[in-house]
């Protein structure tokens, strides 16, 4: 058997951003040694693209905000489809984690009181957004990484060892997770820059490895969001929800080619930015949906003066949920009015003086500027949807995020249920903080309980480095070698055209007929090259992820037969109130190790709490909920009497 | 609009490489990194490169474009001749480990001597409270997204091995003045940045702020304060009678 790098720790955390590093801060200060597993660079995760802010209901804009108004927004925001318990500890929660965050050293934006200024975002009543011009993810990850620094350097004094109770390995990989029986026995991966194998032996693992846009064309993700957590937890017997339901940002840049999908931040919107197609005018007052009537500005007028004061005026419809206006600007270009490049045009240079864009705006000033030759001070942007979020996730318990693996917890994208099926602009920053924090108490407390470790058997290792070095044999007999590179972009082709933002049946057959065409080509891929740093045999390696991922994706897909949030269904355009409390469940099936068979199961969703419940007016939830679940409702019982 | 570029990519590992000529297309408004791409899926499947975000976010794709350190996420292909060779080779100043792939890890043991925020211990979350004005001194080098290209281009250790044990380079210098200008910070960081991070190996020839991809003033608004504060401190006829009168060592 080749050689496997050993290392044992209480708890190893998968990825290294904003939910993984906090999950790690969190595990360190209960005493427990941690390890920290990435495949970047310890400070490059996918939480540094994050822009527009990190929402808390701290008050310090409109000091009527609350975690009830905060924990209502996210609710209406995913359709009411969140898991409502996920829902109200991120609400009651996030705004101590941002507090938290100044102790490690973040420097937010700062009203002129002196406290940290809140941003309008999408969908949230009040300004509530934390931030720092539009960089804020940079913010939060630099933070979080110069506290695990810090932990290291009281260490170092402590026990002379940076690395005594934390140890970052970045640029490195995990394929599989090991179980000794049911449980969590550790993770196995390879170090990118050498190729050698690793075995992390732990009887915890956190996933906290983000998204699975790289399987999609036009994406705002990087190559690391292969979903490898999500497919992590699958083959260790987890079950993932809500996968049908993935997020097209309304704003990603659309020219050049070699850019599209760029995001552009919603805080262009938030700062007063609109919305226009190619006759000037601005369209989203014609895209208020019936569950939110009343809750919108309707004129530009009603919409201008509630940017001066949002107490006096309604909101706009441009800062609607994301699925909205991803939608709207969807519509206007299939209807022939979008830009030259099939977008349409995002307008701040109108709204607000070069100095202030420049101020505020500054990342998307250079960003247009280097990349596009727009000057955003002076010319309209052209925006259209992509490929941002998935809501989907590894299903947990939302009070310590443990996954059904005993031993298995996630936390942050990889994680399902917090945003149901649509998730607002800054509650992931928040979610990573929150539910980071609680996974790695979960995982604490696990260990702290155990009586035996468990043990990484020399069979597991040996299945686990067989199946590692597998496209490297190429494929048996004389067939031509798949090459990786061209097999993911049929694969992202193939999400985006036929699972992408608006979704018909026959159309999801056809993805998935394509899957099944790519899981045989997949075995008979061929990474040429050694094992040094080779792109081609990591990506080979994700694709395996990614396969089991999408078809996660479209079988969700093809199942819901309903249109709600970041899953439009042109063949099932309403919303269905039956469909409200029934989640999808994706498990494997079958014994094909490589990439294994998905099954869907409909699963009851759990009934909110009822004082929760009473935060909402009858009339609201009788657009979303059946009648039946309503009969316990304060105001029908009311009615009643 | 596509064309035919000439690109001349450095090759190798640890034991030694060489340049390679390639040619590959190049479409309308690509940057390097497009062009790169492109290079491994269909000709060179194992060039190594290291990336993320392709959006001048995350600070991974740095490598020396015509010798000069850029992000090649961040170069349009139009700032170049069709006609003209364009050749891309790893960071100078770090230990290569595969093709444009370099060891970086200098710049995370740097990271780890510079004292973390130290505030004050009596302040409780959620009472901190300092005006825009003062966190924006330390709010412009809070925006450096660590792709080490000023580590690179330094000549300080760029072709002086010998300084990078007493240099913690401007990314680190500029992290002390980050911390130093912090309303909150407790800590006093004048000594160390002069006696342990080798701020007066730095004498100003600002190549740190011409690359850096976030524009951030690192020599005019972070370096040259530090070294005046130091100078202060140091030079100070009053400081110094008084540290001979009161027998004070530091």
């Amino acid at each position: 058997m080749v050689e496997i790098e050993r290392h044992s720790y209480d708890v190893v955390v998968i990825g290294a951003g904003g939910s993984g590093l906090r999950a790690v801060i969190e595990a360190r200060q209960r005493g427990l040694r941690v390890a920290v597993v990435t495949k970047s660079l310890f400070g490059k995760a996918h939480t540094v693209m994050a822009e527009g802010g990190c929402a808390a209901a701290m008050g310090n804009a409109n000091s009527k905000d609350s975690w009830q108004v905060h924990f209502a927004d996210t609710m209406r925001g995913g359709k009411f489809l969140n898991n409502w318990r996920m829902a109200e500890l991120h609400a009651q929660e996030s705004a101590e984690r941002v507090w938290e965050l100044e102790t490690y050293g973040a420097l937010f934006d700062r009203t002129k009181d002196g406290r940290i200024s809140q941003r309008n975002f999408g969908g949230h009543t009040y300004p509530r957004l934390a931030h720092v011009g539009d960089r804020t993810g940079l913010e939060i990850i630099r933070t979080l990484q110069q506290k695990i620094v810090s932990l290291q350097q009281e260490d170092k004094a402590e026990l002379g060892d940076y690395d005594a109770r934390i140890k970052v390995f970045a640029e490195c990989s995990i394929t599989e997770l090991i179980k000794d029986g049911d449980a969590i026995a550790g993770a196995f991966g390879y170090w990118r820059e050498t190729g050698k194998f690793v075995v992390f032996e732990a009887p915890a693992v956190v996933l906290a490895t983000g998204g699975i846009g790289k399987s999609f064309k036009v994406s705002s993700n990087s190559w690391e969001y292969s979903g490898d957590g999500h497919a992590l937890a699958l083959r260790a017997g987890s079950s993932l929800i809500n996968m049908e339901f993935i997020q097209f940002h309304p704003t990603g840049m659309v020219w050049p080619l070699s850019v599209k999908g760029i995001l552009v931040t919603e805080g262009v919107r938030g700062d007063g930015g609109v919305l226009k197609n190619s006759e000037g005018k601005r369209f989203m007052f014609n895209y208020i949906p019936p569950v939110f009537k009343g809750q919108y500005a309707e004129t530009e007028a009603e919409a201008d003066q509630w940017l001066k004061d949002n107490d006096s005026a309604r909101r706009t419809p441009d800062l609607l949920p994301r699925d909205e206006v991803s939608r709207a600007i969807n519509a206007e270009v299939k209807a022939g009015r979008g830009s030259p490049h099939g977008g349409v045009y995002l307008d701040i240079a109108s709204r607000m003086t070069p100095e202030e864009i420049k101020k505020r705006l500054p990342s998307m000033y250079h960003q247009f500027l280097e990349l596009a030759e727009v000057d955003i001070t002076k010319d309209e942007m052209e925006v259209g949807p992509t490929c941002h979020y998935v809501m989907g996730g590894i299903e947990v318990d939302p009070d310590t995020g443990a996954a059904a693996t005993p031993g298995l917890f996630a936390a942050g994208e990889c994680s399902g249920g917090m945003h149901g099926s649509n998730r607002l602009g800054g509650n992931s920053l928040s979610d990573l903080l929150v539910f980071g924090r609680r996974a790695g108490l979960g995982a604490s407390d696990y260990v702290r309980a155990l009586s035996k470790r468990p043990t990484v058997s020399d069979a597991a290792l040996e299945t686990a480095t067989a199946m590692a070095m597998e496209p490297f044999d190429g494929p048996e007999g004389t067939a031509k070698p798949e090459n990786p590179y061209t097999l993911h972009a049929e694969l992202q082709q193939t999400m985006n055209d036929l699972v992408g933002i608006i979704r018909t049946g026959p159309e999801i057959q056809e993805a998935l007929a394509k899957i099944e065409e790519y899981k045989v080509r997949y075995r008979n891929i061929g990474s040429e090259g050694g094992r040094a740093f080779n792109p081609g045999w990591h990506l080979a390696l994700d694709m395996r992820n990614m396969l089991l991922v999408s078809e996660c994706v479209a079988k969700a897909s093809l199942a819901r037969t309903e249109s709600r949030g970041g899953h439009t269904r042109d063949d099932y355009p309403k919303m269905d109130s039956e469909w409200r409390r029934t989640l999808l469940a994706c498990r494997t099936v079958g014994d094909d190790a490589v990439v294994p068979e998905v099954s869907v199961t409909k699963e009851l969703q759990p009934p909110m709490r009822e004082d929760l419940l009473a935060q909402f007016e009858l009339e609201e939830l009788g657009k979303y909920y059946t009648d039946e679940e309503l009969a316990a409702h304060p105001g029908r019982t009311e009615e009643r009497s | 609009m596509t064309y035919e570029a000439k690109l001349r990519v450095w090759r190798g590992d640890d034991d030694g490489g060489d340049l390679r000529d390639f040619a590959v297309d190049v479409n309308d408004g690509e940057v390097v990194l497009d062009v790169i791409h492109r290079l491994q899926a269909e000709q060179a499947p194992d060039l190594a490169v290291r990336w993320n975000c392709k959006a001048g976010k995350c600070g991974s794709c740095s490598a020396e474009i015509n010798g000069r350190p850029r992000l090649m996420c961040m170069t349009r292909m139009s700032t170049f001749d069709e006609a003209e060779t364009i050749t891309v080779t790893p960071l100078r100043a770090f230990p290569v480990i595969r093709d444009l792939v370099t060891d970086v890890s200098f710049n995370y043991e740097k990271a780890r001597e510079i004292p973390a925020f130290a505030p004050p211990k009596d302040l409780q979350p959620g009472e901190y409270r300092m005006d825009q004005i003062d966190v924006e001194r330390s709010q412009e080098f809070r925006k450096c997204i660590e792709c080490f290209l000023c580590q690179d281009v330094c000549h300080v250790v760029r072709d002086h091995e010998e300084n990078k044990k007493a240099f913690a380079g401007p990314r680190f210098l500029m992290r002390t003045a980050e911390l130093d200008m912090h309303p909150l910070d407790t800590l006093d960081r004048k000594d160390m940045a002069q006696e342990d991070l080798g701020l007066g190996y730095c004498n100003i020839t600002k190549c740190c702020t011409e690359v850096c991809p976030e524009h951030i003033k690192i020599t005019d608004n972070a370096i040259i304060p530090m070294k005046e504060r130091v100078a202060d401190r140091k030079y100070d006829p009053v400081v110094w009678l008084g540290n001979i009168l009161f027998n004070r060592t530091k």
